[in-house]
């Protein structure tokens, strides 16, 4: 065979910037071409809607429509690891924000985002994440109007941080809160409890075994939107995250100053939560849930809320797991199948696993 | 498949014998669970609260974390906070207040401290960091010995050189001999911790109970074993007996698991050790054999001599050695909470002060 006469082109040749790489670079916190790129190749192509779209450096947004008023949350989100079973930090920072507004009875609408990157951050998982982030926009019917990026040298942030802001309107006559539980009223939780927690520490390898659990993450506006459109007389939502639901609980009965007491039996906990945190000395009542809502109102509404929640998504396994007492300094009482009672306390710190 | 645990929960059946408990006792009687483990779970299901009055349960010093030294703790400070040093430890260890400071501000401050879950995995941190020391906090009673002395024999099988432990552990059948050669003691009747006689057998109490004519009934942990430990004592202590029954057959034995007793006694020997509020107690802790001394950080590492300081609120040892209750403390849920303990019972979830705060404060 003839040997090539073209001569083979080592040695020293002019250094062709590299325009596409699998991580990000500072190039990409530029400001400059390589931003533009990322925000239109990543974000824009994902989450595109006309007032994004605009690529301004602010966006309008629509004045809440009479009666209304415009309710707004902002939540930073830093999990580790980016990825568990049952979702992402993309899913995550989605709906986290917008279970927020919707915990003050309002329609979540928009949000803006702040994406934080890590130099050297994998591009594709980047990729995965902000598909995961505009699946979970379009499942709470929310847009994305405004968003940033920056990024950070290597070790000066940990791969990726969110910062999400949510904004929503709510019926201007709505008093929806934490302190307005009343003696009476009926607890319900939406569905089992500590999925989350179990989830993100086995990520993490904090188990050193395969518990099966999922992380119950989900926008939960549409289970809110369904309770209110029926006119029931909702007094108190909250989703139960970091400190549980007994944390949560703690919390509420001290804003509205009265007591709560739980039926232990009646509080459900999926099979898999309760015997993993039974072998590393964990409580249930105090993992984290990312899915989930308290709902307090009056007690003779109890089954038309149930109802409601049985045939709407995420609140298909919803239970009365309490009541709410006399007005007091704000406890929580869990009775148990014993007949017993004990007092339900904060969570005190982190949740540290016990030794035998 | 059926969950095994599920009739050992049974309400009614704990109640039922509960009630015979109610039934049988004519007289006041003090009752010790010496395990942290069983102090949880009779607060967590409420069952003093199913006691009759005459009986007292006396909660026991068998929480690894609470009896650790102030020496040993302030040590593991100071080696956890070496440039040099990934120290590893069980994740209750992490709050237990030393003089001034705990392993999470050691953490905060730059120490390079990591939870476990077993000692093992403190080998597979030494392995994948070479150029570290690996340091293990060797806490716990003869339940946490087998699995420390087979990570030590597995190191040194295997020439593994940046791994040493601290080493606390402590052995429960001295410190029964502390508190009933105590004159303040007040128990006349023991529940024997399940999971320790698990390993060690019950043959080791047989001495004591016979010594002190006092009843130890070997008790599981789930609310039927507890209530069956406590009618099987009241039994005995109406009866004028004092002998040592095995309630807990399900996994005990009187000799116990004897491959875990030789990997003990392989590894380790008995030392004179400090427990925490209560004071030193002869042969009550494991050491490490001359063969295996090699593995001990403090002869490593060079420390410091530091001055030790307890709170003088708290009355941790008293509560430790069962002449107080949690809640005869001054600084009960005042000063001390779990959130700012300032006594090592209020921190594990074994801690007896710390089961108090989260399941027994009166509802009102």
């Amino acid at each position: 065979m003839k040997q090539s006469n073209i001569p083979a082109l080592e040695g020293p040749t002019c250094p062709l910037p590299i325009a596409d790489r699998g991580q990000i670079v500072l190039g990409h916190g530029s400001g400059g071409q390589m931003t533009h790129d990322l925000v239109r190749d990543v974000f824009q192509s994902r989450l595109a809607n006309p007032i994004l779209n605009a690529a301004n450096d602010a966006a309008n947004i629509i004045d809440a429509p009479p009666g209304k008023r415009l309710v707004v949350s902002t939540d930073a989100h830093i999990v580790s690891p980016l990825f568990f079973a049952g979702g992402d930090i993309g899913r995550l920072a989605v709906c986290g924000t917008v279970n927020d507004v919707a915990m003050l009875g309002a329609e979540p609408r928009f949000l803006t985002a702040t994406f934080i990157l890590e130099e050297g951050f994998s591009i594709q998982e980047l990729e995965l994440i902000v598909d995961s982030f505009a699946e979970a926009c379009r499942e709470a019917g929310v847009e994305l109007i405004a968003a940033d990026t920056k990024v950070t040298e290597k070790g000066k942030s940990d791969k990726l941080f969110i910062n999400t802001t949510g904004f929503g309107w709510a019926d201007s006559n709505l008093q929806i809160g934490g302190e307005q539980a009343k003696p009476g009223d009926a607890v319900i939780i939406s569905g089992p409890v500590g999925n989350h927690g179990i989830a993100v520490a086995e990520a993490r390898g904090n188990l050193g075994f395969s518990s099966q659990v999922r992380s119950d993450i989900a926008p939960l506006n549409h289970l809110v939107k369904a309770l209110l459109e029926a006119g029931l007389d909702v007094h108190v939502l909250r989703d139960p995250t970091r400190g549980g639901l007994a944390t949560t609980l703690v919390e509420i009965a001290r804003q509205s100053q009265v007591n709560i007491r739980l039926e232990e039996e009646n509080i459900p906990i999926d099979k898999p939560v309760r015997k993993t945190c039974e072998l590393l000395g964990l409580d249930p009542l105090y993992m984290a849930n990312e899915g989930k809502l308290i709902l307090i109102l009056p007690g003779d509404q109890t089954d038309e809320a149930l109802r409601l929640m049985h045939i709407t998504r995420y609140g298909e396994a919803a239970k009365v797991i309490g009541q709410v007492l006399e007005p007091s300094k704000g406890q929580v009482w869990l009775q148990t199948p014993f007949g017993t009672t004990r007092v339900l306390e904060m969570l005190a710190g982190e949740m540290l696993p016990r030794i035998c | 498949m059926t969950d095994p645990t599920a009739n050992l929960r049974d309400a009614s059946l704990t109640k039922s014998i509960l009630a015979e408990v109610r039934r049988i006792t004519t007289q006041p009687w003090n009752i010790m669970e010496i395990c942290g483990g069983q102090t949880h779970a009779i607060m967590q299901y409420g069952l003093d609260q199913l006691l009759p009055p005459e009986i007292t349960l006396i909660h026991g010093p068998g929480c690894p974390v609470c009896v650790t030294s102030l020496q040993a703790i302030e040590q593991g400070l100071q080696i956890a906070s070496r440039p040099d040093v990934i120290f590893t430890t069980f994740g209750d260890m992490l709050r237990v207040p030393g003089n001034q400071a705990d392993l999470f501000t050691a953490r905060s401050r730059g120490a390079d401290v990591r939870v476990v879950y077993s000692p093992l995995d403190s080998l597979k941190i030494a392995n994948a960091n070479p150029d570290k020391q690996v340091v293990f906090f060797a806490i716990g009673f003869e339940t946490t010995a087998p699995t420390i002395a087979s990570t030590i024999l597995t190191a040194s099988r295997n020439g593994i050189k940046n791994f040493s432990i601290l080493p606390a552990n402590v052995l429960v059948p001295p410190a029964m001999h502390a508190i009933l050669s105590n004159p303040a003691n007040r128990v006349q009747g023991f529940l024997a911790a399940g999971h320790v006689c698990a390993v060690m057998g019950y043959h080791e109490y047989l001495p004591i109970a016979e010594q002190y004519q006092i009843p130890i009934v070997v008790t599981g942990f789930e609310p039927v074993d507890l209530a069956t430990g406590l009618l099987v004592t009241v039994q005995q202590l109406e009866a004028g007996q004092h002998e040592v029954t095995n309630a807990y057959p399900r996994f005990v034995t009187r000799e116990g698991n004897q491959v875990a007793q030789k990997i003990i006694s392989q590894v380790f020997e008995p030392v004179d050790r400090q427990w925490r509020g209560i004071g030193t107690i002869p042969l009550s802790g494991l050491g490490l054999r001359p063969g295996y001394a090699s593995f001990n950080a403090l002869s490593r590492f060079e420390l410091d001599q530091t001055p030790l300081y307890e709170s003088p609120l708290c009355i941790a040892g008293k509560v430790l050695s069962g002449i107080a209750k949690p809640i005869d403390c001054p600084a009960f849920g005042k000063e001390c909470t779990p959130a700012r303990p300032l006594g090592a019972p209020m921190v594990s979830s074994e801690g007896a002060c710390a089961a108090y705060y989260r399941y027994h404060r009166i509802p009102g």
